[in-house]
């Protein structure tokens, strides 16, 4: 123990000879920890919203029984299995508009809730409950929609309907973003009147479910408490493109850990072999160093995690709202992580600074008490490195080409994506080698030949940073073409899918019937289409069934990806489906293909004729004949609808509408609002994306930075004699300079196709598992530029303090390197 | 150590037997061109708290000598016994724990710690080996003429002066046996000759033995005996 404490004083004093080198790897191994701990909150954070959400009514562990074909069912059978004695509380579920904000309305019954149930614990509260269904009732909410909503305790807020719900009180185990009322208030406020989403499971040791199927045939299923609820499974996607790019940020920062922790170790060196010359065996060396690792880790890693709670609380406000608008999904916006999480991020911490470490370590487990005193065998050993990493790059191309044959799914694309950063990244410096031993070669006057010769052995020490400018620089560019041709496509797809120039809900089907006989009258409305919708399940999967009536608006415009002469006929004339991008590929479904689909009734046989790109929807999609989606689906929702008018007439339409139909309009909305609304979700989903894209490429400035900085002590030794033989300062730091800048435009240069390979497999591979869509691939040379000028901007700010450093160097200073030769 | 190695027994050897025998020592090195012999058969032996200069030519192999009497480095063949322990048997963490204790050596190159203080650094080796004493510590710094240095860094002092650390250091500890490989090898030859002097006073002072390898016979002729390393083997002189 004393010899072990003795040893890590001695390692310790290096650093506070050296505050630099000590401050790049906590900054570096910090940031890490922070990305990774950041993206992990995040989707911690989603997921026990998610969870909360599932278990406000159940309190988590019972099995709940749904509609087979997903939507409603009639209370009516809730009734039949309660009478038989099948204990069950019922649910019914939707989403209202409380001034332009959607909330989840959650109707619960009081008497029968479970008793797990968080609300139910307030029936100790008797004063509470009986509000409950007494007077105007009463709604629960967590404290934060409140505040979301404007609304404090009491309130009574009225829906975009205009119909009133009951006075609000704070509840805080109520999920986000939702309301919990009696279900009585639920189907007023849903106008569904008689209508369930769920039955709880009161009693699984009594429950039977053999029971159930003379009750209610086939229009019931069990859905376990550990099945992933329809939004995790939504989500899932997305959560793992998250945490693909937070472990892409981690790695990065690890690069600098390494970087820093390398240099230490080779600074080090002579100190350890004198620390074993005085009798230090190896085990206390070891327990020396990992003492170390572990207090580092502490300091850094605890730094990191609280970076993290910082970074997700700056971009929970854009997950929330890109999960909200891309699968409705209401996270809450107070950060709330438990223990698990805070261990977990110093665990990564401990393990990143472990790894980066493990080489440090191993070679002191070897290290002999001796150091013979043998010339450097610089070039050998130059040599074996880069024969090591052109092996090492070789074996993860193989590995990559491995994992593409492997699979194309989600984890196969990201490994694949990984491994040839990494390949990429190990041959980096054996190119960059390549080039100089090439300059080297053709260069005539001496100074320019010893710029190269001299540039060959600053490599390995700078080679961590600039694999991890290189990674930085074509994640930058990979992702960046990716969301950039997504935009471009996007655009395109929505100026196609919304030429209608007026979108409006009606509050009710019978309001509806009514606008729509108005309309009809109205010289200024040239049409109007509904588009009603309903819900099914195919293969498990939430399914929208869209309505779709004969008309110019779809046939001219309407994109669609896969379809045959005649389609418009076809879906009109027979039973004919159109399926969406998504849906077709999660279902390997073709057109030809004849699809059942489960319906009000009997299952309805329906060939697919067509397939249509449907970007940014979680949930697959089909479009039918308005007629027989009236036939099949007799809950249709009978509301909503397009308007086509003179666009120069749109203000004026929109605006007699409303003063005529006032509260029987929920929704209307002009195209040019719509279109505004997708793009912002479209750029809410990528910011997160590309904020942590950003953040590093600073990392890996931090890196480059960092790794000069140390390096500018040894860089003196090598600078002494050439200015001592009669080179000015002045044009050695120039050399410097340049020679930084010019290992950053190698990096650059090395990026773009590494980048546009990385475009490759995002769209062809990862966006196809993940979304279910593929995109055309695009470049964008104006990108590549912008890219490289930020690469050697990063190198140019990088370099310039251990520039001017070296520039105003003393005499003495260059001279103490001749006199401390050893 | 033998079966009868009872503390009696011990100490009998002891007044009777040598501190330290090397029995024919044997140590080649690997090179591309095969192993070549540096140390062919070397027998010496050196009593408690005596001198021996070791002498040779440069690259006659003192300095490798001195590396396995420092149980730094393993012999291909042949013992090294130390106060009765065969140092060539031990362990790698055995080794370590005699080098700490009873043996220190003196660099040509001074091997200081360059993050630690001159303070630190003379501590050190006692502190590591749990044998700190203060006032011996307070003796030592005096008489090395350190004492106004002390919270330096070793890469602001003269050459001469961190060897003075370097012989600080390693009788801080107290050793059974002080080995100095050329320790004024670095050192111009009126500083060389001053710290030398230091050394042999403060050598007397500790009661330790000292072995020091050099290719001088003027220093060499200062230590009580002296043996000359000539193709691997040793010659009496
Ligand atoms: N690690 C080594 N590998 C190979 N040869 C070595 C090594 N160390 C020393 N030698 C060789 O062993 C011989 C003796 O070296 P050394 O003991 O350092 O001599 P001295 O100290 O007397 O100058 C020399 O020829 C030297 O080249
Ligand atoms: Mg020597």
């Amino acid at each position: 123990m004393r010899e072990t404490l003795w040893t890590l004083a001695a390692l310790i004093s290096h650093w506070r000879r050296r505050p630099g080198n000590l401050a790049t790897l906590v900054l570096g191994l910090a940031i890490a920890t922070a990305l990774w701990s950041g993206v992990q909150a995040l989707n911690a954070q989603a997921r026990n919203s998610y969870d909360a959400a599932a278990n406000a009514i159940s309190g988590g562990g019972a099995r709940t029984l749904v509609a087979a074909r997903g939507g409603l069912f009639d209370q009516e059978l809730f009734v039949r299995l309660r009478r038989a004695g099948v204990e069950v509380s019922p649910v019914l579920e939707g989403a209202i508009r409380i001034g332009e904000k959607n909330i989840r309305i959650i109707g619960v019954e009081p008497l029968s809730l479970p008793r797990r149930s968080p609300i139910a614990d307030r029936r100790t509260r008797t004063d509470v409950i009986e509000d409950f269904f007494s007077g105007p009732g009463r709604g629960f909410a967590a404290p934060q929609t409140l505040r979301r909503l404007d609304l404090s305790e009491g309130a009574q807020p009225q829906t975009e309907r205009g119909q009133l719900l009951p006075p609000l009180a704070a509840l805080a185990e109520a999920p986000p973003g939702a309301i919990i009322v009696d279900i009585g208030v639920a189907q007023r406020l849903l106008d569904r009147p008689g209508k369930l989403s769920r039955l709880v499971i009161l009693d699984e040791e009594t429950f039977d479910e053999a029971r159930l199927k003379p009750i209610a045939g086939d229009a019931l299923r069990l859905v376990a408490p550990d099945d992933d609820s329809d939004l995790a499974r939504l989500t899932d996607s997305f959560h793992l493109n998250l945490t693909a790019f937070g472990f892409l940020a981690f790695l990065v920062g690890l690069f600098i850990v390494h970087a820093a922790y390398g240099l230490a170790f080779e600074q080090r060196l002579p100190t350890l072999r004198t620390l074993r010359a005085l009798g230090v065996g190896p085990p206390h060396l070891i327990a020396a160093m990992a003492l170390e690792i572990g207090a580092l880790t502490l300091i850094a890693g605890g730094a990191g995690v609280l970076g993290g709670h910082a970074i997700a609380q700056a971009l929970l406000p854009d997950v929330a709202k890109s999960l909200e608008s891309l699968y409705g999904a209401q996270i809450s916006d107070r950060l709330a992580l438990d223990a698990r999480w805070w261990l977990s991020g110093l665990a990564m911490a401990g393990a990143g600074a472990a790894l980066a470490a493990a080489s440090g370590l191993t070679k002191a487990l070897r290290l002999p008490a001796l150091s013979f005193a043998r010339p450097m065998a610089w070039r050998g050993a130059h040599h074996r490195y880069l024969g090591r990493q052109a092996t090492l790059a070789a074996l993860a191309l193989v590995a990559a080409a491995g994992a593409y044959g492997f699979g194309q799914g989600l984890a196969s694309g990201f490994a694949i994506i990984g491994l040839a950063l990494l390949a990429a990244a190990l041959i980096l410096p054996v190119g960059l080698a390549g080039v100089l031993a090439l300059g080297e070669r053709f260069a005539r006057r001496p100074l320019a030949r010893w710029f190269f010769a001299d540039g060959r052995q600053e490599i390995s020490g700078l080679s961590l940073a600039l694999m991890a400018l290189l990674i930085a620089l074509a994640t930058n560019i990979g992702v960046g073409s990716m969301v950039e041709g997504f935009r471009q496509t996007f655009d395109r797809w929505l100026d196609a899918r919304l030429v209608a120039e007026i979108y409006f809900e009606a509050a009710t089907p019978a309001d509806a019937r009514d606008i729509e006989a108005w309309a009809r009258t109205q010289p200024d409305i040239a049409a109007i289409l509904p588009v009603w919708r309903a819900k099914t399940r195919i293969g498990g999967w939430p399914v929208d069934v869209v309505g779709m009536t004969p008309h110019e608006t779809y046939t001219a415009h309407f994109p669609l990806i896969d379809a045959p002469t005649g389609v418009w006929t076809a879906l009109h004339a027979q039973d004919a489906v159109l399926v969406s991008e998504q849906l077709a590929r999660r279902l390997s479904l073709a057109i030809g293909e004849t699809l059942d689909i489960s319906t009000s009734g009997r299952d309805w046989s329906a060939r697919i004729v067509g397939v249509f790109p449907d970007y940014g929807n979680p949930k697959g999609q089909l479009r039918i004949d308005h007629e027989k989606l009236k036939r099949y689906f007799d809950d249709a929702s009978g509301v909503q609808y397009s308007l086509r008018v003179d666009p120069a007439a749109t203000k004026r339409v929109i605006e007699n509408i409303r003063q005529r139909f006032g509260g029987k309009i929920a929704r209307i909305i002009d195209q040019a609002e719509v279109k505004t609304l997708s793009t912002d979700i479209f750029e809410r989903t990528f910011a997160v994306t590309t904020a942590l894209n950003t953040l590093t490429l600073i990392v890996s400035g931090v890196a480059l930075f960092a790794s000069l900085l140390t390096l500018s002590d040894m860089r003196r030794a090598r600078i002494a004699p050439v200015w001592a033989l009669g080179a000015t300062r002045r044009k050695l730091a120039a050399l410097e300079m340049a020679r930084v800048m010019a290992f950053a435009a190698g990096a650059a240069a090395f990026a773009i196709p590494l980048g546009l390979f990385m475009t490759w497999c995002l769209v062809a591979i990862v966006n196809v598992a993940a979304f279910g869509w593929r995109l055309p691939f695009h470049m964008f040379p104006a990108q590549w530029l912008v890219v490289s000028c930020i690469a050697l901007g990063a190198a140019f700010f990088a370099a310039l303090i251990p520039v001017v450093r070296l520039a105003r160097v003393s005499p003495t200073e260059l001279l103490r390197v001749f006199s401390n030769e050893r | 150590m033998s079966i009868d190695a009872t503390p009696e027994n011990l100490a009998a050897e002891r007044t009777s037997a040598p501190m330290l025998r090397v029995d024919g020592l044997k140590k080649s090195y690997p090179t591309p061109q095969g192993r070549i012999p540096v140390l062919r058969g070397v027998d010496f032996t050196l009593a408690a708290g005596a001198s021996l200069a070791l002498t040779g030519e440069s690259g006659s192999g003192k300095s490798t000598l001195l590396h396995l009497v420092g149980a730094l480095d393993d012999a291909d063949s042949g013992d090294i016994v130390l106060d009765g322990v065969a140092l060539t048997r031990l362990s790698e963490n055995a080794r370590a724990a005699i080098r700490r204790e009873r043996i220190s050596v003196v660099f040509q190159q001074f091997n200081l710690i360059p993050s630690l203080t001159v303070g630190e650094n003379l501590s050190f080796q006692a502190r590591l080996a749990g044998r700190y004493d203060p006032a011996w510590q307070e003796e030592l710094t005096a008489r090395l003429g350190l004492a106004t240095l002390a919270a330096r860094y070793p890469e602001e002092l003269s050459g001469g002066q961190q060897q003075r650390v370097a012989i600080g250091r390693a009788l801080a500890v107290r050793p059974r046996l002080l080995l100095a490989d050329e320790p004024t090898g670095n050192l111009d030859e009126a500083t060389g000759d001053a710290v030398m002097a230091l050394a042999l006073d403060l050598v007397a002072a500790t009661g330790c033995a000292f072995l020091m390898a050099t290719h001088s016979e003027r220093l060499a002729a200062r230590l009580q005996r002296r043996v000359r390393l000539e193709s691997g083997l040793l010659a009496a002189q």
